[in-house]
């Protein structure tokens, strides 16, 4: 649904501080809208399955289909999530009311679609990037999906000029909740930051497994740019953007498009634009000029979705630890910014709660989140036995690759004793004289890497480092042997 | 006209008579179904007769009575239904071209809850296309004639029900009530009718027109069987969420109650309109429950006689909603097109009558940008200003009475080509369909042209036991003084 927006520039003062996109002295605006598909066991009026990938047409029922005489009942279940990821987005959650969007189209069984309007369940929340860059929600309401339309023959898809059509209506009736951000983004960047970490607490709270792969989660971009500071200028709605890199890429192409012609001196007509993957650009879709009066009215089938102090507050207790909390538990323990690479990919793949496990037990805690960056298997190990190992490796008895090689013992044995296994391996930590020994003959070896190292060739330090390696069957320290060619050079 | 005096068997009888084994089911469905037989050619009350399912259904509830188990409250009792409340396998048309074969593949929660109290269904009535109408002339199947007068409407949108109980060809029937479409036929047939509180009957499987405004209710010949009726089909439906959480409305209990000490409204500022004879019989009803120990109170209603107004642009604009999933690409008629949307345009064209495609475009006005808050929006602020007046009425009344119809039975053709005057017919039944508050028909005498005349009882939502307390002193009276039940003119 489209949004109009009051020029609130400024609305959150300290993203101020982060980086803006910018371009012939144009800046972007943008704001998302998500739908996503809530996980429910029924869809969100009628006990007909809510299941990706049947059979087509065998998830349906007389509701589903719109059939004469069909009354729609509330799923609970969908209202249960819709609150979790509202209060998740840090929402509001009220007092709401259905609404009825009418218009005719093969795969809107009823010619209306259900869909929350004046009086939204979720309002005035926010998402906070993982770099601090807070993007704030306007609302996330909750709304029937529409079925699925094949159009078959003539071109690109459309239904215009197809031979015929085919209808798919298990997903009509599908639970959706549409999450409209304000237009507080500013870069590329941002908006791919902000849908990754909205699929991550969509996630994480059990909403949805918003999979853009798999549309079950759907995001459309309304793009302007204009001066800064001026007011917000025209907008184009983009659709048809299937993973968070063409989102990227399509806010890019169309906030280009508008700058060159804002410049050409012609005007940006407020438009619905289709991004297309293959040629990279953005195309006509339809102009506000041809978009449906949906003729909103109340809902007479529906009452008034009051969930009560008590529901909200018994949701909110139960709701799951963010991924915000996650990154900064983590860079409490190992001492990393929130929003490191590191943090980023193993509290994505859940494994943070293995870090902290693992330094309850005494272990390393900034060793592990290395290790199970590079080896996320090794989640599956005994806590207690990655503690022993990460506590070696930081005391020196180990070296970062000989360690990592008794962890990949571990995931393969499922555990084990760290001592016992390296001792098995013959690994013991290297002595620094007998490292420096190698470094000099390594240097002696190949003059010309050397003088080119000294001139601050980097590359050249790579065949220096190999032959060290080499030189100790891989038993050195990586880390030790760059900090002795540094301090050699100087 | 017919003979008044074979008075028809009430269904309250007939289903003792089969519990009881005094009389058999098939029997008393032979009789009602060789009535149907014999005059309906003439009066076209029913889209469709289900002779054989009825015969069927028969046997076995006398099958139950003979194993000594009990067939339910409306065992062996011939009942019509109204042709928008749908029947699994059995075709539900709402009179229209667009629904002329569809089969539901469902029941009505009314029809399930008629079905397990034992009640037979001999036939689907005719109705005004989708119920919209107020002479059943609108049914894409051939108008209903009054049994009364076959020169006349029925009235409508129930017609077909009300005939069918004017006529004997069912004991009670069901019909739906939107702006009146069940008291103002009942009326016009001389028959009971009730519209009950909103909510107090499922609308799940009732084909909307106007989901806010419809309601389910019985046509019957005496009160008490209306109360029956009532009972049997009202109490929460899971499946409907505007379904009152309570369960059956009680109201045989009451109706021996009378109404001493009882305050009965007489709204001072009704819209005027009711010809002579029919505001005789309403001055005569009054009278009669004064007579009965209840007080008169005047109350004013200024809002009243927006009712028509504000139901004319809530009601269109709720069905043009309710009224677009007929596009001919899932179920009923489609009239083939090169592309989608001259499908849509071809198959609503040949589908819709002319009232039906009337109301869709108003209510498509109605709710348009640019034109919401002057007509549908306003429409649901006098809607509330309704509602005002209705409170602050039955804070001094606990009835009040008004006439069902401005007049009785008019011809054939009369108002068929002038749809303001036709939708006058319902300007005393709309203001409690727009407010949810029950309200009931019951015949109380004769009017012009020999023909009956309904007065209008209407009391507070889930008030219905109150309502029926009055309608019952009033048939009683009619009971008691059958010469002085005519009117002068």
């Amino acid at each position: 649904m489209s949004i109009t927006y009051v020029n609130d520039d400024g609305y959150y003062p300290s993203n101020e501080e982060h980086p803006r996109w910018e371009h012939e002295g144009y800046e972007l605006v943008v704001g998302l809208e998500v739908h996503v598909e809530l996980a429910t066991r029924t869809k969100l009026f009628s006990s007909a399955p809510n299941r990706f990938g049947d059979e087509p047409n065998t998830n349906i029922d007389p509701v589903t289909l719109g059939l004469p005489g069909a009354l729609p009942v509330l799923n609970r279940q969908a209202v249960e999530l819709a609150i979790r990821l509202g209060l998740a987005l840090n929402c509001t959650v009220q007092k709401s009311t259905f609404a009825r969007k009418n218009y005719f189209y093969p795969d809107m069984p009823k010619a209306y679609q259900i869909s929350q309007y004046d009086e939204p369940i979720n309002i005035d929340g926010w998402l906070d990037l993982p770099d601090g860059f807070r993007v704030g929600v306007e609302r996330g309401h909750l709304e029937e999906d529409t079925g699925k339309s094949t159009h078959v023959g003539g071109a690109g898809g459309r239904i215009h000029g197809s031979d015929y059509s085919l209808i798919d209506f298990n997903r009509a009736g599908v639970p959706l909740v549409e999450i409209v951000s304000r237009p507080d983004i500013r870069h590329p960047e941002q908006a791919k930051a902000y849908v990754t970490e909205l699929r991550g607490i969509l996630v994480a709270v059990g909403a949805s497994d918003a999979k853009m792969e798999e549309g079950s989660m759907r995001v459309d971009a309304n793009v302007s740019v204009r001066k800064p500071g001026a007011d917000f200028n025209t907008r184009c709605e983009i659709k048809n953007v299937n993973s968070v890199r063409s989102l990227g890429r399509a806010i890019e192409y169309e906030a280009r498009r508008q700058v060159l012609l804002h410049e050409a001196g012609e005007p940006v007509t407020q438009q619905t634009r289709h991004w297309d993957e293959n040629d990279g650009r953005t195309h006509t879709l339809r102009s506000k000029e041809d978009a449906d009066d949906y003729r909103y009215f109340l809902e007479p089938d529906l009452v008034v979705v009051d969930p009560g102090i008590e529901w909200i507050e018994a949701v909110r207790a139960a709701l799951p630890v963010l991924p915000s909390a996650r990154r900064a538990g983590l860079a409490a323990i190992t001492g990393l910014a929130a929003n490191s690479e590191a943090i980023m990919v193993v509290t994505d793949r859940g494994h943070d709660s293995f870090v902290v496990d693992v330094a309850k037990h005494g272990g390393d805690a900034s060793i592990t989140l290395k290790h199970l960056q590079q080896l996320p298997e090794a989640a599956g190990v005994p806590a207690e036995d990655v503690a022993k190992l990460t506590t070696m490796e930081a005391s020196g008895g180990l070296t970062a690759t000989q360690a990592k090689q008794v962890l990949a013992d571990m995931v393969d044995a499922g555990g084990g004793d760290a001592e016992a296994i390296a001792t098995d391996k013959g690994f013991e930590a290297m002595g620094n004289t007998e490292l420096e020994s190698m470094v000099d003959a390594a240097i002696a070896a190949q003059p010309d890497a050397w003088e080119k190292f000294c001139a601050g060739e980097g590359k050249a330090m790579g065949a220096l480092v190999g032959a060290i390696m080499k030189a100790s069957k891989g038993q050195a320290d990586g880390k030790a042997v760059t900090a002795l060619l540094n301090a050699k050079k100087s | 006209m017919s003979s008044m005096s074979d008075q028809p068997t009430t269904a309250v009888d007939l289903a003792r008579n089969v519990r009881d084994g005094v009389a058999k089911a098939v029997d008393i469905v032979d009789g009602y179904l060789a009535r149907i037989d014999e005059r309906d050619d003439e009066i076209n009350a029913f889209n469709l007769v289900l002779a054989d399912q009825a015969r069927e259904r028969a046997a076995e509830i006398d099958e139950m009575v003979s194993l000594g188990r009990d067939p339910g409250p409306l065992a062996g009792v011939p009942v019509g239904l109204k042709d928008n409340l749908c029947t699994r396998g059995i075709p539900t048309t709402c009179s229209s071209k667009i629904l002329a074969d569809w089969k539901p593949p469902y029941d009505a929660t009314v029809v399930t809850r008629l079905r397990d109290a034992g009640a037979i269904f001999v036939g689907k009535t005719n109705l005004d296309e989708f119920a919209m109408g107020s002479s059943t002339e609108n049914s894409a199947f051939g108008p209903t004639k009054n049994p009364l007068d076959t020169t006349r409407v029925p009235g409508g949108s129930s017609g077909g029900s009300a005939a069918a109980v004017a006529a004997n060809f069912a004991a009670v029937s069901f019909g739906s009530d939107t702006g009146g479409s069940i008291r103002q036929p009942a009326a016009l047939c001389g028959v009971v009718g009730v519209k009950p509180t909103y909510g107090a009957v499922s609308r799940l499987g009732l084909i909307a027109f106007g989901s806010s405004l419809d309601q389910v209710g019985p046509f019957a010949h005496t009160v008490r069987d209306a109360a029956v009726a009532l009972e049997t089909i009202s109490g929460h439906d899971p499946g409907d969420s505007t379904s009152i959480q309570q369960g059956p409305l009680d109201l045989s209990p009451t109706l021996d109650l009378g109404v001493a000490g009882l305050r009965v409204g007489r709204i001072t500022d009704l819209p005027k309109g009711a010809s002579p004879d029919v505001e005789e019989r309403l001055e005569a009803a009054f009278d009669a429950l004064r007579e009965a120990g209840a007080e008169i109170v005047d109350v004013e209603m200024p809002a009243f006689n927006y009712g028509l107004t504000a139901y004319y642009l809530i009601a269109p604009a709720e069905a043009s909603s309710n009224l677009a999933r007929f596009d001919g690409v899932r179920f009923g008629m489609r009239t083939p097109a090169p592309d989608t949307n001259s499908m849509y345009t071809a198959t609503r064209t040949d589908g819709f009558g002319t009232e039906v495609k009337r109301r869709i475009m108003l209510g498509t006005y109605a709710l348009s940008a640019g034109y919401y808050d002057a007509y549908y929006g306003r429409a649901q602020k006098v809607r509330r200003l309704i509602a005002n007046d209705f409170a602050a009425a039955y804070a001094k009344a606990d009835v009040l009475l008004t006439p069902a119809s401005p007049t009785v039975a008019f011809k054939l053709g009369d108002k068929a080509s002038d749809p303001l005057a036709m939708y006058l017919c319902d300007t005393y039944t709309i203001p409690s369909n727009l407010t949810g508050d029950p309200g009931m028909s019951v015949p109380f005498g004769i009017g012009e042209h020999g023909l009956p005349v309904g007065v209008q009882i209407l009391a507070p939502a889930l008030k219905d036991d109150v309502m029926f307390r009055a309608a019952a002193t009033l048939e009683r009276h009619m009971q008691n003084h059958q010469d002085q039940n005519v009117s002068g003119s």
